[in-house]
């Protein structure tokens, strides 16, 4: 069973695929109304998940530009991707 | 240039390790059909494409599948983890632990490991863009003979997503094919290159 903090986490997840899916489809589809649309209401969802998140659990880390610039240095917390053990 | 996001592009959490599982699945890392092959095929024809949706697409794809290589690492890595001696004693595991213990490299199934052979950059559009249309269906194929082989919904799943996507590579390769022949030169159709020719601009 997946956490509530898991699940939010994946649906954001989720949402960057939907992104990227859709940036493929613009390469072969540069004029394609519809997609653009899709596009910025996938990325509005992405940031309202990702305020949800950062409220209810604190810092929504992907990239190391996510990071603050603190002590100790976070960026190195595991698990790591390929571990499948994290608790996010 | 790239940046790295800490996440897998789907997630995987294998409950039970199986070596004999993560010796099939390796050949999507380092076989001739597998991720690393993709990735690297995809991003090292950039140079010579002349339509900006092609080089588009052959950036993403080639990014997505480096993502895809790590996904199929991250399996045969949860597969091979925390294993008894007993466990891999007598098991097709075994060959490969005696040359990289449980590290993870990049080879085939059948042992062969990778090379860059497995890929082409021929520095022509179409025939560039026939060999990743092969490579699309050779990956799905793959993927097909795994998810015969495999029966724990916990590697199925993530190999049903990497299935699907192949799929969605091969129907964008499939536009870009459409949209390159669209722009050649019909009274010279096969003979020109348009990496090597002049080529009508965009
Ligand atoms: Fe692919």
């Amino acid at each position: 069973m997946l956490t509530a903090k898991e699940e939010l986490y994946n649906k954001i997840s989720a949402t960057d695929f939907a992104i990227y899916d859709l940036v493929l489809f613009l390469d072969s589809h540069p004029q394609n109304v519809k997609a653009t649309e899709l596009l910025s209401a996938y990325r509005k969802q992405r940031e309202s998940l990702i305020n949800d998140y950062e409220q209810k659990y604190g810092d929504y880390i992907t990239h190391v530009k996510d990071v603050k610039a603190d002590n100790p240095w976070s960026w190195i917390d595991g698990p790591w991707p390929w571990e499948g053990t994290s608790d996010k | 240039m790239w940046q790295y996001d800490k996440r897998l592009q789907y997630p995987i959490k294998i409950k039970n390790p199986n070596p004999k599982y993560a010796q099939i699945i390796i050949s999507q890392y380092g076989g001739p059909d597998g991720e690393l092959g993709a990735s690297m095929r995809y991003l090292t024809q950039r140079y010579s494409m002349p339509y900006n949706e092609v080089k588009g697409m052959l950036t993403d794809i080639g990014t997505e599948e480096l993502a895809h290589m790590e996904m199929v690492c991250a399996m045969v890595h949860q597969l091979t983890r925390n294993l008894s001696e007993d466990e891999i004693k007598g098991t097709p595991f075994a060959t490969y632990f005696v040359d990289h213990t449980v590290g993870v490299y990049p080879v085939a199934a059948s042992g062969t490991p990778w090379t860059a052979t497995y890929i082409q950059s021929k520095g022509d559009i179409l025939a560039d863009l026939h060999e990743d249309l092969a490579a699309e269906q050779k990956a799905r194929v793959t993927y097909d003979n795994l998810i015969r082989l495999i029966d724990d919904p916990d590697i199925l799943d993530p190999l049903k997503f990497l299935r699907e996507r192949e799929i969605v590579h091969y129907q964008r390769f499939g536009e870009a094919l459409r949209l390159t022949t669209d722009r050649l030169d019909s009274k010279n159709f096969y003979a020109f290159n348009p990496s090597f020719d002049k080529c009508k601009k965009q």
